[in-house]
Formats: C-alpha cells, sequence, structure tokens
C-alpha cells in the first residue's frame, strides 16, 4: 500500500483506538459490558438513530464536511461508514466508563442497583456518597 | 438551524430524557460525572485529531466559533448529549431488568 492509500484508514483507526483503549476496563474490572450485548444494543440505538438523523441535516445543510482522503470511501445512508461507526463506538466507551467507575465505587449508585429498595432509594436520595 | 441550535436542541432533549422522561436522574449522580470528566478528557483527544487533521472541517458561519483545543464548542456539548441518552437509556434498561427478575 501506499502512504496515501494508509491515509485512507485514519478516522477508522481513530475509532479503533477508542475500542482498544477501553477494551481493558472489560477484562481487567470486569465491567461486563460487551456480555450483556443486548442491553448494549438497545442503549445505544436512540443515540445512533438520532445521531445519524442529526448529521445527515448537517452534512445536507454544509455545516460540516468531510475530507476524502482520510475515509475509506463506504458510505451508509450518505453518511461515511466511520461517521456513522461513530455513533456506536462513542456510546460504547461511555457504557464502559460508566461500570468501570461503578466497579471502583460501588457505593455511588446510578440507579439500577439490585435489591428492593436500591433502586427506590436511589431516586429519592440522589446524593448518595454515604 | 446552525450547529450551534442543534447542538442546544439535543442538549435539551437528553437532559429531558435523564430527568423527566425515564427519571434515571444520572445528571444528580457522582458516579456520572466522574465518568464524564474521564469520557471529557478523551473526547478532547479524539476531537482534536478529527478536526485538527482535519477529517472534519465545520463551516464558519454554522459555528459560534469557542474552541477547546481544537473542538467546537459545539462537538462537546453534542458529546454529552450523546454520552448522557445512552447511559440513561443503559439505566433504565437495567432498572426493567431488575424488575423483571423480582
Amino acid at each position: 500500500m501506499s502512504q496515501l492509500a494508509w491515509s485512507h484508514l485514519s478516522y477508522l483507526a481513530v475509532l479503533g483506538g477508542c475500542l482498544l483503549g477501553t477494551a481493558p476496563l472489560e477484562v481487567l474490572l470486569r465491567t461486563g459490558v460487551y456480555r450483556r450485548w443486548l442491553r448494549l444494543v438497545l442503549s445505544l440505538t436512540p443515540g445512533l438513530a438520532l445521531g445519524v438523523a442529526w448529521d445527515l441535516y448537517a452534512v445536507h445543510a454544509g455545516q460540516w464536511t468531510f475530507d476524502r482522503r482520510y475515509l475509506i470511501g463506504v458510505s451508509i445512508a450518505g453518511l461515511p461508514i466511520e461517521e456513522v461507526l461513530f455513533f456506536v463506538v462513542i456510546p460504547v466507551c461511555a457504557v464502559l466508563t460508566l461500570e468501570a467507575v461503578r466497579r471502583r465505587r460501588p457505593g455511588w449508585l446510578i440507579g439500577d442497583e439490585a435489591g428492593d429498595s436500591g433502586t427506590i432509594r436511589a431516586e429519592l436520595c440522589p446524593d448518595d456518597d454515604s | 438551524m446552525s450547529y450551534t441550535v442543534l447542538m442546544l436542541l439535543g442538549l435539551a432533549g437528553a437532559v429531558s430524557v435523564d430527568l423527566l422522561l425515564l427519571k434515571t436522574r444520572l445528571l444528580l449522580r457522582k458516579a456520572f460525572w466522574v465518568a464524564y470528566a474521564i469520557l471529557f478528557g478523551f473526547q478532547l483527544l479524539v476531537n482534536g485529531i478529527l478536526t485538527g487533521i482535519p477529517i472534519v472541517s465545520y463551516r464558519a458561519s454554522t459555528v459560534v466559533g469557542i474552541r477547546i483545543g481544537y473542538a467546537p464548542v459545539e462537538d462537546l456539548g453534542f458529546g454529552f448529549a450523546l454520552i448522557l441518552l445512552t447511559l440513561s437509556c443503559w439505566v433504565q434498561l437495567g432498572r426493567r431488568e431488575r424488575r423483571a427478575a423480582r
């Protein structure tokens, strides 16, 4: 591959770096995010749908443009595939980070904890630093 | 609508989902803000690469022009909305699983 061709992987490489960088959280802190893949897929679907719609509008309105030299050249619904994957990769990293924080600080409730009183207590007492 | 207006709409929407629609109230939780602080650092890095090379370029008339590092402030608000919406859905689905298991 020539140097020019390698540049087409730039955006994809950035996204890959995000996934590689957060992968140790799943392995070392046992965040269990990929294991709960259905919940993960459902969680990121609204952001993906709205993000792609928003992005299509922005590109159509000429608010931003992509430099084709840094894209692999595959489009989905008129957007570079990298831009669509952005709305998958960033939310995955976000969930991994939140679950990693939970693993390190179990006392900081996020609202879906087990136990009969967990949800109610978390809802009534958001200031749960105890 | 400019990118700035769209970003503000997205922010308002995500905040409404968290506080009013799903009532996950992540905005009131320390765990969320610590996670966001970590994500914010990496967001500046990733956004710096995307807008610094630049892989993505913005028309000057669509952003207010405030940048943190390379990132236009709109990108940061947009990222916050995406993260908040996703995490609110994640917590809500976790709650439903707990209820179903009981």
